[in-house]
């Protein structure tokens, strides 16, 4: 133990951690040493990691396909399949253009009945909420302009209180029982019963605003892109990754 | 030379210098992740996997790390640890990892665990290393799940979940607040001070009519 090692120590060693130690007269440790050991411990550290991604990566991408697919289907009430349709050149696209990276793309996921027609369009839309990004997927039918369902995807919200736009269920119903859009968000027993009021959670008001702001400001996002049309879609299973996930569910 | 027992090692974190409690290591998720029981005992799950498997390994290579570069080795050590545990709890563990979030990363600054490797594991063998960092270990669960307990108790009428008060209890929203975490701590060391005062006092007085 060098000098300078006993004044960094710190203060709460106890006795048995200060054991009066001749300190040996230490040799000069050449730089080329200390780099090295740093240098190998990196790199053993480095290959510890990526070995073990390697194992934890397709379980924790497995595990969020299955919440996104769970979630589409969540506020897509009726809907047998869906599939999912890139933004490409301000159109709607089943396919990507070639060498392009899925993740750059936006994308919207349209679910289809059991006799292939459309009954409904998914979106899903991060925002700053009142700690971080609330991350909001919400089902909407173009046809009626009403929400069909809204489930929060990710957020950090304040615990107790914040976290109540996905855990008050008073609050989460009223995006399932069909309001029409843009949503407008009010204080309870002060909406006029107009059919696109929301009733904001006491306490939780900068929360439910942000919810409601997201689904307006996606609304006004894609319904100029949804409004072009929806191209057809194969009914059968398509290639995407999601809709092969689909198919092992369904009962062939 | 020796002065204590593996079992002292053992306890000694534990109790008599629990981490939370009586070194004021690792203040800060003790304050900002007992906001619920579960919380708590996942965030000590991730601490005590990570403080037990740098003591092993700085222990086992305490002579070929050069004490000019030990620091930036335990830290590379820990680090490396947390980033496992990270990966494994968004693996197996998905819902405690979204509630814990960032919290997670920064158990690689907690002085708690760089402090056992400075001040024991750089010194003593394999064994008393991993005693020593279980003891801190558990007496850091003590320490959070006590002020995950009171928090969740006062600020959602639960305990893991499981309701306490029935419906009609009004919780204290403040405890699950950032604010809740320093009044729960101050208020336990405040009651540890005092039992702590009044067993000097009880010595003091045998002491004296002994005498």
């Amino acid at each position: 133990m060098s000098e300078d090692g006993k004044d960094i120590n710190i203060k709460v060693e106890d006795s048995a951690t200060t054991e009066s130690q001749e300190t040996p007269p230490k040799k000069e440790v050449s730089s080329f040493r200390l780099v090295a050991t740093l240098a190998i411990a990196g790199a053993l550290a480095g290959l510890l990691i990526v070995s073990v991604n390697q194992h934890t990566k397709p379980i924790i991408d497995k595990y969020k396909a299955e919440q996104l697919q769970i979630a589409v289907y969540e506020v897509l009430p009726g809907a047998e399949h869906y599939n999912t349709f890139y933004l490409v050149n301000d159109e709607l696209s089943l396919t990507l253009p070639e060498n392009a990276k899925e993740s750059e793309y936006k994308r919207i996921y349209v679910g289809y009945d059991a006799s292939g027609k459309v009954n409904g369009v998914a979106i899903s839309r991060g925002e700053p909420g009142f700690q971080d990004i609330v991350q909001v997927i919400f089902g909407f039918d173009p046809s009626s302009g009403k929400l069909s369902g809204m489930k929060i995807l990710d957020s950090k919200e304040t615990p107790g209180l914040g976290d109540k736009i996905f855990k008050d269920m008073a609050f989460v119903e009223q995006f399932f029982a069909g309001p029409e859009t843009p949503l407008l968000g009010v204080k309870i027993g002060a909406g006029k019963g107009q059919p696109n009021e929301i009733d904001m959670i006491t306490g939780a008001t900068i929360s439910s605003k942000v919810v409601i702001r997201i689904i307006n400001h996606a609304l006004e996002e894609w319904t100029p892109v949804i409004d072009k049309g929806i191209p057809p879609a194969p009914t059968s299973s398509t290639e995407t990754s999601v809709d092969t996930l689909a198919d092992q569910e369904a009962p062939q | 030379m020796r002065t204590t027992t593996p079992s002292q090692d053992f306890i000694r974190g534990i109790w008599n210098e629990n981490p939370v409690l009586i070194q004021m290591l690792g203040l800060c998720p003790a304050l900002a992740v007992t906001n619920s029981v579960a919380n708590a005992l996942a965030m000590s799950a991730a601490t005590f996997f990570v403080i037990c498997c740098s003591s092993i390994l700085i222990s086992a290579f305490k002579q070929f790390i050069p004490s000019e570069v030990r620091i930036s080795a335990y830290i590379l050590v820990i680090a490396t640890f947390v980033t496992l545990a990270d990966m494994l709890l968004q693996a197996y563990a998905p819902a405690q990892h979204k509630e814990l979030g960032a919290f997670i990363a920064l158990i690689v600054v907690n002085c708690m665990i760089l402090g056992r490797q400075e001040a024991f594991s750089a010194k003593n063998n394999v064994f008393r290393s991993l005693l020593d960092a279980m003891g801190t270990g558990i007496g850091f669960t003590i320490a959070l799940v006590m002020m995950g307990g009171f928090r969740e108790m006062l600020g959602t009428g639960s305990f893991l979940g499981v309701s306490l008060f029935g419906p009609n209890f009004e919780p204290w929203v403040i405890m699950v607040l950032p604010a809740g975490g320093f009044l729960t701590l101050g208020f336990i060391l405040l009651a540890m001070g005092y039992f702590e005062q009044r067993k000097k006092a009880k010595e003091a007085l045998t002491a004296e009519a002994s005498s």
